[in-house]
């Protein structure tokens, strides 16, 4: 691995995003729309209070995996991946720097949409706001790496696509967000264990509630470890030499 | 920059061919595949400017990955500049352009070539230089996507010259280029080999077999001829690359004419 050369790649990835001024837009703005729907829709209770916190994570979650998993994508078919794998850069350099460029406009995404719901929209938070931001930020990364290490499964740009319901629904469904997890089906609890979207919902549960970042300590470190394990599955599956 | 007369790396004799491959045998496409290259062996020659010939479909393309060390081999062992094909240590070593132009659309061709650059480790003052080598000092500042085709190609290529690279495999360079260009384009590969570069450029265009030093004609994953133009002609009476090809195929006993 050589850093230069992930931090080359990372640029280049944000220079080809910066190109994309729609796609930008769509990245940083769609998150804050969406949760300004939820704040009109229930004006006057406290559910942007209880439930904001957890559309911080979910939304940009969402929006990086798509994102993610389609660059990736195009990067294989478009040859250049072709080319990069016959020159000397390193598989962990570019999922690396995959990792780190779209990482990097995440936590854009994820602090203007922190900014939005609480200076515009006046969501209150129990829990301290910096460790909303940690993990909603951590919570968009993981979906950007989730997308990296997905892409391997697809060959056309509709599966690219179709991996977000395939990756993400179950995730969303067994997470806590519809049913309290210790009401599942014991099935359900044990699957939604190893998910990571699990502990984001959890963590941004507790804080909704009131609690602070010792009581989410644990959650933080899980859903960096799936951030990691992501990166180390997106690089391992990429192969220099295909049939 | 390695200048000419000092190729080859340290420990390797400079005399030893390019490419050598043995009894090559690749099958694409999984369980029920097809097979690409049946039984390939070939030396290219360090220092020439070798072309593959053949039609579509008959194997150029996988030969060329199975040289740059990207494609699965079946059988057989394929060896380039003195090492197995696909060693870490090649990958500085060789330019690879694919079939199609394989650069970022969405970004100008300094970025694209700066990037590139960078993961061969070539020094910045190479992106102008290879700039000036395809014709596109001009187009520097523009996005890849607003060029035309031919354009998109050129940096394409340009890219692989990015750091000097002692093998250059280009996939069908001059595929749908106008004749000036296509002109250009293999003056530019005569000037590479002159500096000392080898190169292996496929094409289904016959006459741009003499520019090339040697000929690989293949035909359904099988070589049918690995001569210079001229002891092709003579070998088969022929009066040009086409001719010659047709009257190889002719001559081939197990490919009956009966069959498709």
């Amino acid at each position: 691995m050589s850093a230069a050369l992930t931090f080359a790649t990372a640029r280049r990835v944000l220079g080809q995003v910066r190109g994309d001024p729609r796609t930008l837009a769509l990245v940083i703005v769609l998150p804050c729309l969406l949760l300004w729907l939820v704040a009109w829709m229930f004006e006057g209770t406290d559910v942007l209070d209880q439930f904001g916190p957890l559309l911080l994570g979910l939304f940009p979650l969402i929006v990086m995996f798509l994102v993610t998993s389609v660059a990736t994508l195009r990067e294989r078919t478009s040859g250049t991946l072709e080319r990069l794998m016959a020159s000397p850069i390193g598989r962990g350099d570019l999922i690396g720097g995959y990792a780190l460029g779209f990482g990097l406009l995440a936590v854009v995404q994820g602090l203007v949409l922190t900014g939005v719901a609480v200076g515009l929209l006046g969501m209150e938070v129990a829990g301290p706001l910096w460790v909303v931001m940690l993990v909603a930020v951590l919570d968009a990364v993981l979906g950007s790496t989730l997308g990296l290490a997905a892409s391997a499964l697809a060959r056309t740009e509709f599966q690219a696509v179709q991996l977000m319901p395939l990756f993400v629904f179950p995730q969303l469904i067994t997470c806590g967000l519809l049913m309290p997890r210790d009401q599942m089906p014991a099935v359900l609890e044990a699957v939604s264990r190893v998910l990571p979207l699990t502990y984001g919902v959890d963590a941004l549960q507790r804080l909704a509630a009131g609690e602070g970042f010792a009581d989410v300590r644990g959650d933080v470190l899980v859903i960096a470890g799936f951030i990691v394990a992501a990166v180390v599955v997106g690089a391992t599956t990429l192969h220099r030499r295909t049939p | 920059m390695t200048e000419t007369g000092q190729r080859g790396g340290p420990g390797l004799p400079a005399s030893g061919p390019a490419v050598r491959a043995t009894d090559l045998r690749v099958v694409r496409g999984g369980r029920r595949g097809t097979v690409a290259l049946d039984g390939v062996s070939l030396t290219v020659p360090s220092g020439a400017l070798v072309g593959v010939l053949g039609p579509s479909g008959s194997g150029k393309s996988t030969l060329l990955r199975a040289v740059v060390g990207v494609q699965v081999v079946t059988s057989g062992s394929i060896e380039v500049l003195g090492r197995p094909a696909g060693s870490a240590e090649l990958r500085r070593r060789l330019g690879y352009v694919t079939q199609a132009p394989s650069v970022y659309g969405d970004l100008t061709v300094r970025r694209n070539l700066r990037y590139l650059g960078a993961v061969v480790g070539a020094p910045a003052s190479d992106v102008d230089r290879v700039l000036a080598e395809v014709g596109l000092v001009d187009c520097a500042h523009r996005r890849v996507d607003t060029l035309s085709g031919g354009q998109h190609s050129r940096v394409s290529l340009a890219a692989a010259l990015l750091g000097t690279p002692e093998l250059l495999v280009l996939d069908e360079p001059t595929v749908g280029l106008d004749p000036v260009l296509r002109r250009d384009l293999w003056d530019l590969f005569g000037r590479l080999r002159e500096r000392g570069t080898t190169l292996l450029v496929s094409s289904h265009v016959m006459d741009e077999a003499t520019r090339c030093d040697r000929l690989l004609l293949l035909r359904n994953g099988q070589v049918i001829a690995d001569d210079t133009l001229p002891g092709l002609l003579a070998r088969t009476g022929a009066s040009d690359a086409d001719a010659a090809f047709l009257a190889l195929v002719e001559d081939q006993p197990s490919n009956g004419r009966g069959a498709r």
